[in-house]
């Protein structure tokens, strides 16, 4: 019975063309701007670390201005002074612990052929690699000796081992950054996290450092700062290792707690910390220490941004007028049919039956209309890339969970849009309507 | 209009229809209206002037590495030779670049003292030739004169004595003086550092084009010596490219143990800064665009049906001596009844969603005029709409009234 009745859906929709074009170009154009809104957004909020992220907390220090908060309502920066960043590592209070900084060097490549180029640099303390899961394809991480003994360890990208030793096993090779000689430790595998949520201050979706060193060479080397450098208070002469000394925060600070235990032994530790800093003069402003795990801290930084999501509701908006659309072409064409239905109801076709037809008429027009609108998402996010450029990378790719959902987004909106015109020609009293043929 | 009524009558046997046509007008109308706000809203952005000659400037970075660089002289030697290159207008070294994106700020305050409220301002450290290169217009006081430049190591914490601001600072700082009594007026950096304002300039914007305080920059007489420098370099009109070229010729020939890296124009900036808003704004136009033509699409098919429906009454009405134009005027005035439902109802939610996204987003209130220019868009989209299917109902033959089902 059902084929047939997708026989007689085909044919109803085949009696017109045009219309049945219409409606599924509408349900498809409003899938596709939806979809094409929705990628982006569900790809902006993905959790890049989903196994771990509620055990990595991200901390905040109000060490900012009296007079005023760092942003209002009284937050507390969103990064940490030089000073926090190693005291708090120093003191091994979490599970695992890393301030991270980043910063650039020259690198002059052994081969001769290769001229001298401009690397950024990401700073870490040895727990970065195990805390964030990295993944190595040649060595490892350098030992927690190297972070104090200032060692010249370094972690290659796998594009930069590519790049600087052909793709070779570089463990052990020597790299001369900076003007100094480091010994290669460890190879990353590929390794792209969307967002890159450890460091998000100047953008969540930049690209991953290509070189990893030892965090305290930043003081030992006096390499520069980059990212975002913010200073409250001016500081006294004396060089680079005054502005380390200062109250400028341009360090972000990572630790693992495994439980609810840890995590509030750590935040009377950050408050038994502030109060002795305050004992030195330090931190003016009331206590206001925070940890934030990795989806709160993506949410506190806002990283899937205003455009996206205003993108999402236009979207979204836009696929109520086409449903709109084709519940009302529904309804019109239904009731068109009023003659017919009654003729079959006349002769014994039940309520069910009948609506179980259009269902299915309904549902065919949607899969269609879904087919329809994966395409013209695909063809949306290539467009969203074009657009652009750069800055959506990763951010606008289908993949199955989407297109799935694409399908059944279309199937069950239609189906829903053809509800109510079915239930209206199913209800006809069979004898007015033959009375007047 | 007597025939409103019947029109009316007829409407109501299809509720349900003229209801969803009426919501249809509605969300369209708040979705153009909105978007069209947007994409307005953010072409002011764009067109914001940046004070600088864009078509014509370019930038680059000099990254020493050699051991036994020495970034003064290098510094100084690649501003004279490209300033001898013909085709240049000028050259300065600059520590960051308008609209890019980094650069520096520093707070201002009128009085000294760690409490006094400070003005957020974008700090460009030049020389002398910085206000001709960027081509900015001195409107009140003095430009620097060439022995007023310093030198400005990584960790220096002291400011010369000298500044040149725009006239958008110097109207946050002095609001009560005019733009000339401005001049010659102390200011204090780092809470207490007493700094003179010489010259006041027409416009510069500083390097976050997203910054509620873009107009509010300085200049400051210093070249850094950072270890990598920016060059921003102004060319004769239409010599871009090829000075391009020169200078990074010139630049690499001379070795002295760095690297060029970064060769930007202005324009290629402009773009980057704002790509994102150009790209929001096309994809706004298509959305509005293909939504009103899906509107119109799907008025022509109701209208189809709706005509499919009633032929034999068309022909009964033809056949009592209705003429064609009266056909084709009862379903304009009928789509047009539904229309204005529909628009008046937009009117409401279109003001709503807006109060919404001023709530959430905050966006800027919506600008009335857009409610009158969406209404009338639609109104004569949906009549463009119904003609083509009207005029095939006016076509029907009064003879079919005569013929049974």
């Amino acid at each position: 019975m059902i084929a047939y009745y997708f026989k007689l859906s085909l044919l109803s929709l085949r009696r017109n063309l045009l219309l049945t074009g219409l409606m599924i170009a509408a349900i498809g154009l409003g899938i596709g701007a939806a979809m094409t809104t929705i990628t982006v957004n569900y790809l902006m909020s993905a959790n890049p670390i989903p196994h771990k992220s509620e055990q990595l907390f991200y901390v905040q220090l109000d060490s900012w201005d009296p007079n005023q908060p760092y942003t209002e309502p009284n937050e507390p920066p969103d990064q940490v002074t030089w000073t926090e960043a190693t005291n708090l590592t120093a003191a091994k209070q979490a599970k695992r612990q890393s301030a991270i900084a980043t910063s650039n060097v020259v690198i002059e490549p052994e081969r001769a052929e290769q001229k001298p180029f401009i690397a950024s640099v990401r700073l870490a303390y040895s727990d970065f690699f195990p805390m964030f899961d990295v993944p190595f394809l040649y060595g490892s991480g350098w030992q927690n000796s190297a972070d104090q003994d200032l060692r010249r360890v370094v972690v290659l990208s796998k594009k930069m081992n590519d790049e600087l030793f052909g793709g070779e096993d570089s463990v052990g090779r020597n790299l001369v950054m900076a003007g100094t000689t480091f010994q290669v430790v460890g190879v990353l595998d590929s390794w792209e996290l969307k967002p890159k949520f450890f460091d998000v201050t100047t953008g969540a979706f930049n690209e991953m450092e290509d070189v990893y060193i030892p965090f305290l060479l930043k003081q030992a080397m006096e390499l520069p700062s980059s990212g975002n450098n913010n200073c409250w208070k001016p500081f006294e002469e004396g060089g680079f290792s005054a502005y380390l000394g200062s109250e400028c925060i341009n360090y972000q600070m990572w630790v693992q707690l495994d439980s609810d235990a840890e995590k509030a032994d750590y935040l009377s530790f950050l408050h038994s910390y502030v109060e002795e800093q305050k004992r030195l003069g330090r931190f003016p402003r009331e206590q206001n220490n925070r940890l934030s795990d990795v989806m709160e801290w993506m949410e506190n930084q806002e990283v899937v941004a205003d455009d996206a999501r205003m993108m999402m509701y236009m979207a979204l908006m836009f696929l109520v007028v086409c449903l709109l659309n084709t519940v009302a072409l529904l309804l019109a064409k239904f009731i068109g049919r009023t003659p017919e239905i009654a003729l079959r109801r006349a002769v014994g076709a039940s309520k069910r039956t009948l609506f179980l037809q259009h269902i299915i008429e309904s549902a065919m027009l949607g899969v269609a209309g879904g087919i329809l609108g994966l395409a013209i998402a695909w063809l949306g996010l290539q467009g969203v890339s074009g657009l652009y450029g750069e800055d959506t990378r990763g951010l606008a790719e289908l993949d199955l969970t989407m297109a799935a959902l694409a399908v059944v987004l279309a199937i069950v909106s239609t189906v829903l849009a053809g509800i109510y015109p079915t239930w209206r020609t199913c209800s006809v009293a069979p004898a007015g309507q033959l009375k007047t043929q | 209009m007597s025939e409103l009524g019947p029109i009316f009558r007829a409407l109501l046997r299809n509720k349900v229809g003229a209801l969803l046509l009426a919501l249809q007008i509605a969300v369209t109308m708040t979705i153009m209206v909105n978007a069209i706000h947007m994409i307005e809203n953010r072409s002011s952005l764009m067109a914001r002037p940046s004070g600088l000659d864009e078509a014509n400037q370019f930038y680059l970075s000099s990254t020493g590495y050699a051991q036994d660089f020495n970034e003064q002289l290098v510094v100084e030697e690649d501003l004279r030779l490209i300033r001898q290159l013909p085709g240049i207008v000028d050259a300065t070294q600059i520590n960051a670049i308008p609209l890019s994106g980094g650069g520096w700020s520093m707070g201002l305050s009128v009085e000294p003292g760690a409490e006094a409220r400070g003005s957020g301002i974008a700090v460009y450290f030049v020389d002398d030739n910085g206000m001709n290169t960027l081509d900015v217009e001195l409107i009140a006081g003095r430009n620097f004169s060439a022995s007023e430049i310093g030198y400005r190591g990584r960790n220096a914490t002291e400011w010369p004595q000298n500044i040149i601001i725009t006239e958008a600072a110097a109207k946050e700082l002095f609001p009560d003086l005019s733009v000339s009594e401005a001049v010659g007026k102390t200011v204090y950096i780092n809470n207490d550092e007493p700094m003179t304002i010489i010259g006041i300039m027409d416009q510069l914007q500083a390097p976050w084009v997203g910054w509620s305080a873009v107009e509010r920059v300085m200049l400051v007489p210093q070249r850094t010596l950072f270890g990598s420098s920016r060059y921003f370099i102004r060319t004769e009109p239409g010599q871009r490219d090829a000075m391009i070229k020169a200078t990074e010729k010139l630049l690499l020939d001379r070795d002295v143990g760095r690297l060029i890296r970064n060769v930007r124009t202005m324009e290629e900036t402009r773009d980057d800064s704002y790509r994102g808003h150009q790209a929001l704004q096309t994809i706004l136009w298509v959305i509005v665009t293909v939504l009103t033509i899906i509107t119109a699409l799907g008025i022509v098919g109701m209208v189809t049906f709706s005509v499919n429906r009633r032929r034999k009454q068309i022909g009964t009405r033809r056949a009592l001596g209705a003429t064609r134009w009266q056909i084709i005027r009862h379903f304009l005035v009928e789509n047009a009844l539904v229309t204005s439902c529909g628009l008046i109802l937009g009117v409401g939610s279109s003001i709503a969603l807006n109060i919404w996204l001023v709530d959430v987003f905050s966006l800027p209130r919506v600008g009335w005029h857009y409610l009158p220019i969406a209404m009338a868009v639609l109104l004569v989209v949906g009549q463009l709409a119904v003609l083509g299917p009207a005029r095939r109902a006016a076509a029907i033959s009064p003879a079919l009234a005569t013929r049974s089902a």
